[in-house]
């Protein structure tokens, strides 16, 4: 789950000169700096991404003419008008694409600023819960744990921190930091059960993640009939309001629905690039990660590695749920966590495990989720059609070759990669 | 070979003629009203072939009858409601239908943050955060009282069940499915008290108010263990009030001997064909009626915020017509159940339920 690159085999090819060496011909070396900068480009992580991204809207551009029933229609008499069935099918795609970008970007069709700008704010508030989970799920790829569960630790942390944040009665901001904890040491514990069956017996933390993502579903389900989290004098499954001093602040007012969860993510994702990349346990994560022989015979702790690994993955996972409830939903259903656990896997996926990677497909994925609603409000498409895309992005970037063979890239330059990364 | 025939069958089939100039596009005649009616689904989606699908189906014969404009919003998970409504009410929507309670506070504060558009709520009535129902002008609650057909549902089960034992559970425990269920023990209790007989009901105690539910309404393998462990104690009629997880019971029927499954909301039947001849009747909720019934009025600038309540004298709640067991349900009882659906429509006999609106 690492971008590291595998050894450049040997061959024939004399490899581009390092820059500064002695050219005979200026004009060639320009040339061939380009030709670099554009397959370094094009073949690097970020060009296959939005290759990939290309190649998933033409597909699902395709399958909005074929399910449109103007376009349809149009088709029957295609030998006899032509011009209709491709006017028929650009009109499909353009508008259906165009609601899209207006439900996740900006809405220029509304009356005003603040109503088309609701958009991106939307897109925002839909990413938070899905970047910080898919923090926590990069945590558990880069120390080489599948960690399948962030459904289970979701749901726990939506559970736990909004239990303090409906039950307690706290002064403001104390109230926020504890329901916050709450969600975080309920996920935490609950990827650590994970962790610690695999350090203690060697079970394997994807089977016993995914049982307990079932085990946290229902255990919400149950909680849901007990009076301590349902409203007085209900037998509904839904608990009561989170209190005001435990919701977490509008950023822009009553009109939007984003909060500081967002500015939570973001500091979510500082955090793990520092835990990461700066600190001790992050160089033993990854130590674990990439070789557990190596790093045990280097003296550390293997099976504690994984307990804590586990655990700062959970608690991530559990922050994402509890910023959940106390910034957007501020009640708790069974269905709190809806797929935020199993997109976030997608999500880091998608960011290569790196905290800006995430970021950024945590906004690129909740986009496209808020504007195929949008779209198929407006047009009719159905938002089965995104669900498509979304698969076909993460399928596509997961197969770079692929992606090469179809735009007839050529593979990555082993050497310039070399000298980039350095 | 097939490769050959096939493009030359899409080609025959591109052949056909052109339209005249201006009927091209599905632009249709001058008639259509710009009137909007809109529809936001609960997690179950469209297609649940149950009470989304019911709404639904009234949308679409509003937009047929009265040649309106509609707009819908499937949602897929819980956080999708406020969202899709608020879609929805920035596609200029006149008057959009929310179906199920779980979309009851999302209508409450779209209604209240969006006081010229008129909304109606299938199963609920407007709710504020905390699950108090609220009265807003704009808002209008479409509710049944499905009780009292699924009090004859429960007669009819404990007069056909041959082991004594019937079952039923629902998908989650909220008043929209409870209320289902407590009619159907009333009527199996009610069959038991006037023939002597000791038919037990599985799944659901209605003094207690206590059950078996799938936990949602989405997991039809849920549905089908829940039907399995019903069958083993013996129980041979069962009624799934879970939306699509049903399909879940009527496969576990399909594998066992003499079992057979009552539907409910939509007449199952003819939503699920494959598997009629296990489907004893059905407790129907028009749902598309009355979702039908509020658009009408709506557009007719007649809207109120009065309920509308679904009731077996209106026609709202009944059960539907036995179909391949119209030889099997013996006269008598037959006669007995069209005389209790007289009783409780003039009052002699009350069904109740905690639930009831």
């Amino acid at each position: 789950m690492t971008d590291q690159q595998p050894a450049p085999p040997p061959t024939g090819e004399p490899a581009p000169e390092p820059a500064g060496a002695a050219k005979p011909h200026p004009e060639g070396a320009e040339s061939a700096r380009w030709a670099a900068t554009f397959r370094e480009i094009t073949t690097g992580p970020f060009g296959v991404t939005v290759l990939a991204f290309v190649l998933a809207l033409v597909i699902g551009g395709l399958l909005i003419i074929v399910t449109d029933p103007d376009v349809t229609a149009a088709a029957s008499y295609l030998f006899a008008k032509p011009a209709d069935f491709f006017g028929a099918a650009w009109t499909a795609v353009s508008e259906a694409y165009a609601a899209m970008f207006r439900g996740a970007v900006y809405n220029y069709d509304a009356p005003t600023f603040a109503r088309g700008i609701r958009s991106l704010t939307e897109t925002m508030t839909v990413s938070t819960p899905l970047i910080i989970a898919a923090l926590g799920v990069a945590v558990g790829f880069r120390a080489g744990m599948f960690n399948i569960g962030a459904q289970g630790q979701v749901i726990m942390g939506a559970a736990i921190g909004g239990y303090v944040g409906f039950a307690w009665n706290l002064p403001p901001v104390l109230h926020l930091l504890l329901a916050l904890l709450g969600g975080i040491l309920a996920g935490g514990f609950w990827a650590g059960i994970a962790g610690f069956l695999k350090a203690r017996t060697g079970a394997h933390e994807v089977i016993v993640t995914i049982m307990l993502n079932y085990v946290a579903l229902y255990l919400v389900a149950w909680f849901l009939t007990t009076s301590a989290f349902t409203r007085p004098g209900s037998n509904q499954p839904k608990s009561p309001g989170v209190k005001d001093t435990a919701q977490l602040p509008l950023l822009l007012g009553d009109q939007f629905r984003l909060n500081a969860g967002f500015l939570v993510a973001i500091l979510a994702a500082v955090f793990v690039w520092w835990l990461m990349t700066r600190s001790t346990w992050g160089f033993r994560f990854r130590a674990v990660g990439s070789n557990q022989q190596a790093a045990r015979t280097a003296g550390m702790g293997v099976a504690s590695s994984f307990v804590l690994v586990m655990v700062v993955s959970g608690a991530l996972a559990g922050l994402a749920g509890a910023v959940q409830i106390l910034g957007t939903e501020k009640a708790l259903t069974g269905g709190i966590a809806g797929s935020i656990g199993f997109d976030a896997i997608t999500v880091a996926l998608l960011g290569r495990s790196k905290p800006l990677g995430i970021f950024f497909a945590g906004l690129l994925y909740a986009g496209l989720n808020v504007g195929g609603r949008a779209m198929e409000a407006s047009t009719g498409t159905s938002i089965n059609i995104v669900l498509v895309i979304q698969s076909l992005v993460v399928l596509f970037i997961a197969a770079p070759p692929l992606v090469r063979a179809i735009f007839r890239l050529p593979a990555p330059n082993p050497v310039v990669m070399k000298g980039v990364s350095a | 070979m097939t490769a050959l025939a096939a493009v030359a069958a899409l080609a025959l089939a591109a052949c056909g003629s052109a339209p005249e100039e201006g009927g091209a596009t599905g632009t249709a005649g001058g008639s259509e009203s710009s009137f909007k009616a809109c529809m936001v689904s609960d997690a179950g989606g469209f297609d649940d072939k149950s009470f989304n699908e019911s709404g639904y189906n009234g949308l679409m014969a509003a937009e047929k009858n009265l040649g309106i404009q509609t707009a819908t919003a499937e949602s897929k998970e819980e956080s999708n409601f406020a969202p899709n409504i608020d879609n929805l009410v920035s596609e200029n929507c006149n008057v959009i239908v929310t179906v199920g309670f779980l979309l009851a506070t999302a209508t409450g504060d779209a209604a209240q943050a969006n006081p010229d558009v008129d909304f109606a709520i299938v199963d609920s009535t407007a709710q504020d955060a905390d699950g108090n129902t609220i009265e807003l002008d704009n808002v209008k609650p479409i509710s049944f009282d499905t009780a009292q057909a699924s009090f004859l549902a429960g007669y009819l089960a404990a007069g056909m069940s041959k082991t004594g034992t019937v079952a039923t559970y629902g998908g989650l425990q909220i008043p929209s499915v409870t209320i289902f269920m407590d009619g159907f023990v009333d009527g199996v209790a009610n069959y038991n008290e006037t023939h002597g007989t000791d038919v037990k009901t599985l799944g659901w105690n209605k003094d207690s108010q206590n059950g078996s539910f799938a936990g949602g309404f989405e997991d039809q393998s849920q549905g089908q263990q829940l039907t399995q462990t019903f069958i083993d104690q013996g129980a041979d009629i069962i009624m799934p009030v879970a939306g699509p997880v049903g399909v879940g019971t009527l496969a576990a029927a399909k594998d066992a001997t003499d079992v057979s499954v009552i539907w409910v909301d939509a007449d199952g039947f003819e939503t699920n064909p494959d598997s009629g001849d296990l489907i004893l009747t059905s407790v129907l909720k028009e749902i598309g009626a009355g979702v039908e019934d509020v658009i009408t009025a709506a557009s007719e600038d007649e809207f109120s915020n009065e309920p509308y309540v679904g009731t077996l004298e209106n026609g709202g709640v009944d059960i539907a017509p036995y179909h391949d067991f119209d030889s099997k349900v013996p006269q008598e009882l037959k006669d007995e159940i069209d005389q209790l659906r007289k009783d409780i429509i003039d009052g002699t006999i009350v069904v109740e339920s905690p639930s009831s609106p």
